[in-house]
């Protein structure tokens, strides 16, 4: 796998971090940091003729390949997680779970594959994930960091709908997004039976959680080394 | 004839004309404040274009109000089944089960509830709730699926396609809504709340031994037994592996199986094929 791990420690307690909220000033501020400390980060993969990175960091694109440009950035970071979760398995994982969380990967697998054909030479380049932060060995910080990635999956294709501006790019997205929402809730259950859409996630309408891009690639960018410069992102 | 003229003789063919018009109010602005320099030739032209910005939304308002209506009946189809299921007694285990049919169907009716504020926001008018036969006897109550509020296996699998079916209508309209800001995400706000209860439903029912399910779909395996053949075209169409004329199957050299590939995307159904789906629910 592409997915390296490095051991950069830049972001501290990535995991409370993405559990509560992310504000705008905070994602400025975090972006500042981000760009002096993973300047040196890029490896030589990322100069290729398909990616168009700037001293701004890797640029999303134009009209709808910005949005598919930031699923497939999400896409990259659930598969590389659940590749780790599944190739060093948390202490007592059954064999139910084994088995469903390593459909999960499968599915966060294909739909990276699938943003990186669909783009071809508009796709970003592969991006250099950092889960420093999740300890791999304990089932509740690994359970707990997947529902903060699937939440934030599917709030982040139901905040990205209304910026699509074509049929099929939405039905593709609308076709990604209950499959998150499907793990999302199995995840939750795992963690505790009944919490598959609850309150924390589902408000009085019966609403689930919409999250502009740019705040979910805040959210994200916790995980991912590479620097995304998100100027092209719906704000 | 003067453009009053012209204006109330629209009226009477559509009363609310002069509201349409008046909510428009910066098309009649910039009409008034280009009419001093207009030539009288070029009037007509402007006019024109002042109604199109009067109807210019109403045109795509009825496809909306459609969308939104086709929805408010898959919900009350929900709402009142879970609802059902709650008020039998001995139907669904105490405990964990009845608590989370429960809580789904507080989410069921609060998107009835919240469809109907937005088509009466929108200028509609909410359709009535059907008169529904959950046995899907159109009617008789004695239908292929009887047992459903008396047998919880039965239950269950009637809950799975409704919600299952629910994904793929919601899916099957996104169309409908591009571009339509608020409104499109308040559809995607309620399309994944029913992704998360076709998921836990799912778990349900494993969790009961009433069958082999995964809390994703797996092909077009419905896993509902001896009531596939009832529910098969809540099905039919999943087992799709190829998107935007990409095939899944080992994408990338990543070994992905059809499996995988079926189970990793979620397919619409239109419009019509939902409504063949749920036509024997209703009665009226």
């Amino acid at each position: 796998m592409k997915e390296t791990q490095k051991n950069e420690t830049m972001v501290s307690d990535n995991f409370s971090f993405m559990q509560k909220g992310f504000h705008r000033r905070e994602f400025i501020r975090y972006s500042g940091l981000a760009g002096a400390a993973i300047a040196t980060g890029l490896t030589l993969d990322a100069c290729s003729k398909d990616t168009s990175i700037s001293s701004n960091g890797v640029n999303f694109g134009t009209g709808d390949y910005v949005i598919l440009n930031f699923a497939y950035a999400l896409e990259q970071l659930e598969a590389a997680f659940y590749t780790k979760l599944i190739s060093s398995p948390y202490s007592g994982m059954s064999a139910a779970e084994l088995t469903l969380l390593t459909d999960v990967r499968d599915h966060e697998i294909a739909h990276r594959e699938f943003f990186k054909a669909a783009l071809g030479s508009n796709a970003i380049q592969d991006l250099t994930i950092n889960f420093a932060s999740i300890d791999f060995t304990s089932r509740d910080n690994v359970l707990n960091a997947a529902k903060s990635f699937e939440d934030l999956g599917v709030s982040a294709y139901n905040g990205a709908g209304r910026y699509i501006k074509d049929a099929n790019y939405l039905t593709l997205a609308g076709k990604i997004v209950s499959v998150e929402a499907r793990h999302a809730a199995y995840i939750r259950d795992l963690i505790s039976n009944g919490s598959f859409a609850d309150s924390s996630v589902i408000d009085a309408n019966g609403l689930d959680t919409s999250r502009k891009p740019s705040v979910v690639i805040a959210m994200a960018s916790a995980y991912i080394t590479t620097k995304l410069d998100a100027s092209t992102l719906p704000a | 004839m003067n453009i009053n003229d012209i204006i109330s003789s629209v009226s009477e063919h559509d009363p609310e004309i002069y509201g349409r018009l008046d909510t428009r109010r910066q098309a009649m602005r910039s009409f008034a404040g280009i009419g001093k320099k207009l030539t009288l030739a070029s009037i007509p032209l402007a006019l024109s274009a002042m109604f199109q910005k009067a109807y210019g939304q109403t045109t795509t308002t009825p496809a909306i109000l459609d969308t939104f209506n086709f929805a408010l009946t898959l919900e009350y189809l929900e709402y009142r089944f879970y609802q059902k299921a709650v008020d039998t007694t001995n139907l669904i285990p105490l405990g964990a089960q009845l608590t989370a049919i429960t809580s789904i169907r507080n989410n069921e009716q609060a998107h009835v509830n919240f469809l109907k504020a937005t088509i009466t926001k929108l200028g509609g008018t909410p359709v009535a709730e059907p008169t529904f036969d959950y046995s899907a006897g159109k009617g008789s109550g004695n239908g292929p699926l009887k047992a459903v509020f008396t047998d919880y296996a039965t239950f269950l699998a009637v809950a799975q396609t409704f919600e299952d079916t629910g994904v793929r209508a919601y899916k099957g309209q996104a169309g409908n809504l591009l571009g339509q800001g608020d409104l499109l995400e308040a559809a995607l706000n309620i399309h994944s709340v029913e992704g998360r209860h076709a998921s836990h439903i799912r778990q349900m029912r494993k969790l009961n031994n009433f069958g082999t399910v995964k809390p994703w779909i797996t092909g077009n395996d419905p896993g509902v037994g001896s009531a596939n053949s009832l529910v098969q075209p809540s099905y039919d169409g999943e087992d799709n592996t190829v998107q935007a004329g990409v095939s899944i199957v080992n994408i990338g050299g990543k070994g992905t199986s059809a499996t995988a590939a079926s189970e990793s995307f979620d397919e619409p159904l239109t419009k019509s094929q939902v409504l063949a789906i749920v036509n024997p629910f209703i009665v009226s």
